[in-house]
């Protein structure tokens, strides 16, 4: 599923050089992560697609761990999930397995402190800049924290996880169901294409990355082949290759490309499609433009409602 | 005007659009296409006006609530496009034609019933323009390929295709600055620098600039 890596929300107006947005695969988890901290929500962290990983914090923090459930246990305390604890300086931070979902994220108080590159702290792997020298984090390395903000909190807190306040209606367990608004090149399959691509299972093959997600089922093929001069393209763009296979655009893919478009995953359910795990099944379900803004509202309702939580239980912490 | 010399406009979920223009891969579509991102770069809620080829995606900064109107003010906009020229720098580029990384070369002469000599000497006879950057950071989408040595893109893209590849994707050429997957047919390479995210601007070339490439060799 990718190599563990520093990532922000993202690089966002660049496009016009060549340079992709990389950033949070998950940027809800993300968000929450710095939300729990008290940090800028474009505040670095870790973004940890595989177990087993460790980690030592060189001094006393605050850290968080967001995202995919994670069996995670520092000095001896098990640390549940979308929580926020202290660390002590010298503690080792071990996250064991990830049972269900595919990346977690690991927030410091202050963020990561890695040099905005482009207007952002993402690793920009294609370029080899950004995050952590522009490269997948390795055992060894030493990463620096910056310092608190004076909005910071600390002591222990857990939100509810996104997953959970945010779950789609009627989808089965280990099947993830996405929305996604039709593109440039829907009207260019027959009918029959266009069913087996909203009616079949589409197994996230091994081949999945924070490139792109290949999708594995029936083929899908237009009338005729198509090809089209290159165009901008954004993650979440779902392609058909000639091979009838769709590929889902992620943080880390190419800014233009060329194969046909047949629809495009919202905004707001990106971060659903970068928790499914290698092998698990992908459902797409049409929506209307003005469904994904409202989706992407929803979204926003619950980050400004775990702002509240947060604030207030710093409220009543200063009461005590 | 028929439905065809109109532009195609279509909805990239809500973070973008994508304008097509109607007509031909040619420079003066292009040149319009730099007056119309230009335009609309200025527009409120575009994040970035980014052309392709014959082509504009505009990122936005705030969805808007009803996209149509901004694909109004696109169609507007195209109609008053008057052809932008760019005064570009020329610049050589030495091209090893064949070998490991170019090693669809006798897979470009094959499907265009060619010897190799000529994929390697139409590819090299034009000035190319580069028409817009993409892909990956510093890519360079040239315009001004022969169509002779046009072929399709790969069934399925590579996993991995080398930094400095120069190649064919349909009816285009270009030269990719870093290592990555590709769909395009690798048929040469060059050693040049095009990224570095330490310069004022990270991108060597801009839309406009010229290219030649020289043959350096050709490995069979």
């Amino acid at each position: 599923m990718g190599p563990t890596s520093v990532q922000d929300l993202g690089r966002f107006d660049q496009y016009r050089f060549g340079v992709g947005t990389s950033g949070a695969m998950d940027d809800v988890a993300l968000r929450a992560g710095n939300i729990l901290l008290g940090n800028d929500e474009n505040a670095a962290g870790i973004e940890i697609p595989m177990t087993p990983f460790k980690l030592r914090f060189g001094r006393d923090m605050t850290f968080a761990l967001t995202g995919a459930e994670v069996e995670a246990e520092i000095g001896g305390r098990a640390i549940p999930p979308w929580w926020r604890s202290n660390a002590r300086v010298d503690e080792v931070l071990s996250l064991k397995t990830m049972p269900r979902s595919a990346r977690c994220y690991l927030t410091v108080s202050g963020g990561i402190d890695v040099p905005v590159v482009l207007g952002s702290r993402s690793t920009q792997f294609r370029g080899e800049f950004g995050g952590f020298h522009g490269r997948p984090l390795q055992p060894g390395d030493i990463l620096r924290c910056a310092s608190p903000t004076a909005s910071a909190s600390s002591g222990e807190l857990g939100v509810e996880p996104a997953d959970l306040v945010l779950a789609r209606p009627d989808v089965p367990a280990g099947n993830t169901t996405v929305r996604v608004i039709i593109a440039g090149e829907y009207d260019a399959f027959d009918g029959a294409a266009q069913d087996l691509f909203w009616r079949s299972g589409w197994k996230i093959t091994p081949q999945s990355n924070r490139y792109g997600y290949r999708l594995q089922g029936p083929a899908v093929k237009p009338i005729s082949p198509i090809e089209k001069r290159s165009h901008g393209i954004v993650p979440g763009v779902i392609q058909i290759p000639p091979n009838g296979q769709p590929i889902i655009q992620m943080r880390d893919a190419q800014t233009s490309g060329g194969y046909p478009k047949i629809a495009t995953v919202i905004k707001a359910d990106m971060w659903r499609v970068a928790q499914a795990r290698l092998g698990s099944t992908l459902r797409f379900e049409q929506t209307a433009y003005a469904d994904a803004l409202a989706a992407e509202d929803e979204v926003s309702v619950y980050l400004d409602r775990l702002r509240a939580d947060v604030r207030l239980f710093a409220e009543l912490q200063g009461c005590r | 005007m028929t439905t065809s010399d109109r532009p195609r406009i279509s909805l990239l979920g809500t973070t973008a659009l994508l304008f097509e223009a109607p007509g031909t891969f040619d420079l003066p579509h292009q040149q319009r296409i730099w007056t119309l991102a230009t335009t609309a770069a200025k527009w409120s809620g575009i994040r970035e006006a980014i052309p392709l080829i014959t082509n504009l995606m505009l990122t936005f900064e705030t969805p808007p609530r009803d996209p149509n109107f901004l694909i109004s003010a696109l169609n507007d906009a195209w109609d008053e496009a008057q052809e932008l020229p760019i005064g570009g720098r020329e610049i050589r580029l030495p091209v090893t034609y064949g070998g490991e990384i170019g090693s669809s070369l006798q897979a470009v002469a094959d499907h265009c019933g060619m010897s190799i000599d000529d994929v390697v000497s139409i590819h090299a006879a034009p000035l190319y323009t580069v028409f817009a950057l993409g892909s990956h950071p510093g890519y360079c989408y040239l315009g001004g390929m022969d169509p002779r040595i046009s072929m399709p893109r790969r069934q399925t893209p590579l996993q991995r295709s080398a930094g400095g590849s120069v190649s064919i994707g349909g009816s285009q050429t270009g030269v990719s600055a870093s290592p990555g997957p590709s769909g395009w047919h690798a048929i040469g390479h060059t050693t040049w620098t095009f990224f570095d995210p330490s310069w004022t601007t990270p991108a060597a070339l801009a839309p406009g600039d010229i290219i030649r490439f020289e043959i350096e060799r050709v490995i069979r």
